[in-house]
């Protein structure tokens, strides 16, 4: 198949690739790079090179220990947030869509309906009726200021629905029901197994979302040891004009935060496409 | 769906109830809270912004007590200047970033599925990358890339003779769409991979056997094709962008002409933490909403009925 394609067409489309591959890398390899900057040669040297002395682990350490390690709080309490937020999210999500797509009950299409709308709601515009409304139930400036909107999925439920339609045969939960297992065994055993690919993908669409939410915690949260580390990191930025040191470890703390979902993403970016296809196609 | 919904399956004894108890068992956990974190808060807000607080005694000295304020609170914000300046930039940068984005992410997928492409695991995984940088941190990240004396892009540009300022009154915006497109271009070209996926290999060789070139395979069989997702990723951005405010709110500190009211969210933003005033921030939230619902069901209606025309 590539005898056929013309070496000029390659060399033009490899060197396209190439220029966009620039474009988005350039600004993480500014990143790595400038992690091993004090934040003098920050400001003093050239930003795509190395400075004379780098020292990335004197400077990673320091993130980490800064304000009696108030980053790694920042961190374990992202983790939290994103990871009990999105396990959750993706249970609620499986079951919800599950039952709109195999059980044929009243006010069905009034569930989904609503679904859609919460899928088309921008979630900004939502977050400060949200906070309102938790201040006034005394729940602003807690974990579950952050966690409970973030267990709620509406277009997890929608992948849910959609997914379990094509994947889980009426015929087997029919046998089943006729060997006497229970709903909620059915649901457990055929269910989840069956509808494992889009329960990944939700999980991971949620924990990103989750992870790179600013405005929830921002306006639900005041005490910094419940701030996640985007909050926290914008935080030392605002301060770096009287502490210049904050500059590097804003730096420093902007590289460690990103690498977990790097990870994430590339090693299961086979779901990514499965769900995005269950998503754009078949809508 | 439909197909689904015809398939069900025959049904014996009393399997309504059965089916009706088991099906509330999985819906209503999800619906609870569905009602907590959207409907209540929807509501909470149209009622929020229905009032205004009253303040009693000499000199309006004396306590607080809310009242029925009706439309006041949307009359104001809607007379309100800066309010709506902000809702004509974030159009304005919708109108350009959207297209200029998708034409670039429709571009890279179609240059990644062509035949002639290598390193395509690679490049993919470059392009989609940035989608797992945090809005924040992307913006702290050009942020830097941005100001002078610290960014290389400066020292590049000033290099071969070219004065360039990236957060001055005229570029910040167009900066800040950078970092928007930087963000979720790849994002937008996996989706548009996934629906190419989705099609047959036969399908492109049989017009390549016909003659068609790689440029007419992409322009006349696979182009039309990406409609579906096309329309889908627009309506994304389109939300997304009526909500821009992490990018702003970081990069308020470096450049002077970002203001508290920017866009509409900042200024809503702004309403209810600085200037305190729950009421007119509801209004505006509430408003918020509602234009981005008016701009994705008016874009769908607009798609949908040039899709009827051409069959």
């Amino acid at each position: 198949m590539s005898a056929r394609v013309p070496v000029r067409q390659r060399i033009i489309t490899s060197s396209l690739l190439a220029v966009a591959a620039l474009y988005f890398l350039a600004p993480v390899y500014w990143l790595v790079v400038s992690a091993t900057k004090s934040s003098a040669d920050l400001f003093g040297t050239f930003g795509f090179w190395f400075s004379d002395h780098p020292r990335p682990l004197a400077y990673l350490t320091g993130v980490l220990t800064y304000d009696h390690g108030v980053y790694a709080r920042w961190f374990a309490n992202s983790l939290l947030y994103a990871g009990v937020g999105a396990v959750c999210a993706t249970g609620l999500s499986a079951a919800a869509g599950y039952a709109l797509a195999k059980f044929p009950f009243r006010g069905r299409e009034t569930v989904f309906g609503l679904v859609l709308a919460g899928v088309l709601i921008p979630s900004t515009a939502l977050a400060l009726p949200l906070y309102f409304l938790f201040s006034a139930l005394g729940l602003a400036d807690t974990y579950g200021a952050v966690l409970i909107p973030s267990v709620v999925s509406p277009f997890g439920v929608y992948l849910c629905r959609i997914y379990a339609a094509a994947a889980v045969p009426d015929a087997l939960l029919e046998a089943a029901r006729i060997d006497g297992a229970g709903e909620a065994r059915i649901f457990a055993g055929l269910g989840l197994r069956l509808m494992g690919p889009a329960l990944v993908t939700v999980f991971l669409f949620q924990f990103v979302h989750i992870w790179n939410n600013y405005f929830l915690p921002l306006v639900m949260l005041s005490d910094s040891d419940l701030y996640p580390v985007q909050l926290g990191l914008t935080t030392w930025l605002g301060y770096a004009d009287r502490q210049p040191v904050l500059y590097q470890y804003t730096v420093g703390g902007a590289l460690l935060s990103v690498l977990p979902l790097m990870v994430l993403m590339t090693v299961l970016q086979r779901y990514w496409r499965t769900g995005l296809t269950e998503g754009s196609v078949k809508a | 769906m439909s197909a689904t919904a015809a398939r069900r399956p025959r049904r014996t004894g009393r399997p309504g109830a059965r089916n009706a108890r088991a099906a509330a068992g999985f819906v209503l956990p999800f619906l609870a809270l569905f009602a907590l974190c959207y409907l209540a808060p929807v509501c909470y807000a149209v009622w929020t912004s229905l009032r205004r607080t009253a303040r009693t005694g000499p000199l309006g000295l004396g306590t607080e007590r809310d009242v029925f304020a009706g439309l006041a609170n949307y009359a104001q914000a809607l007379a309100d200047d800066r309010f709506l300046t902000g809702f004509g930039r974030v159009l304005l940068f919708g109108v350009v970033q959207i297209p200029l984005m998708t034409a670039l992410a429709t571009a890279l997928a179609l240059l990644l599925e062509s035949a002639a492409a290598r390193w395509v695991t690679f490049f993919r995984s470059a392009f989609f990358l940035p989608y797992g940088v945090p809005g924040v941190i992307a913006s702290i990240l050009w942020g830097f890339l941005y100001v002078p004396g610290l960014s290389p892009l400066v020292r590049i540009a000033q290099a071969v003779g070219w004065n360039v300022d990236f957060l001055s009154r005229g570029s910040v915006l167009w900066s800040v769409a950078n970092i928007v497109t930087w963000q979720f271009t790849g994002y937008t070209m996996l989706v548009l991979i996934a629906q190419l996926k989705s099609v047959p290999g036969e399908l492109y060789e049989a017009a390549r056997i016909d003659g068609a070139g790689a440029w007419q395979v992409a322009r006349y069989v696979k182009l039309p094709m990406l409609r579906p997702a096309l329309v889908l990723t627009t309506v994304f951005s389109i939300i997304g962008t009526l909500q821009l405010f992490a990018e702003p709110m970081v990069l308020r500190p470096l450049a002077s002409s970002i203001d508290s009211g920017y866009t509409p969210n900042l200024h809503a933003y702004s309403e209810a933490f600085v200037g305190n005033n729950q009421h007119r921030a509801a209004a505006e939230a509430v408003l918020l909403a509602l234009v981005a619902c008016a701009a994705s069901f008016g874009f769908l209606r607009l798609v949908g009925g040039r899709g009827k025309e051409h069959g």
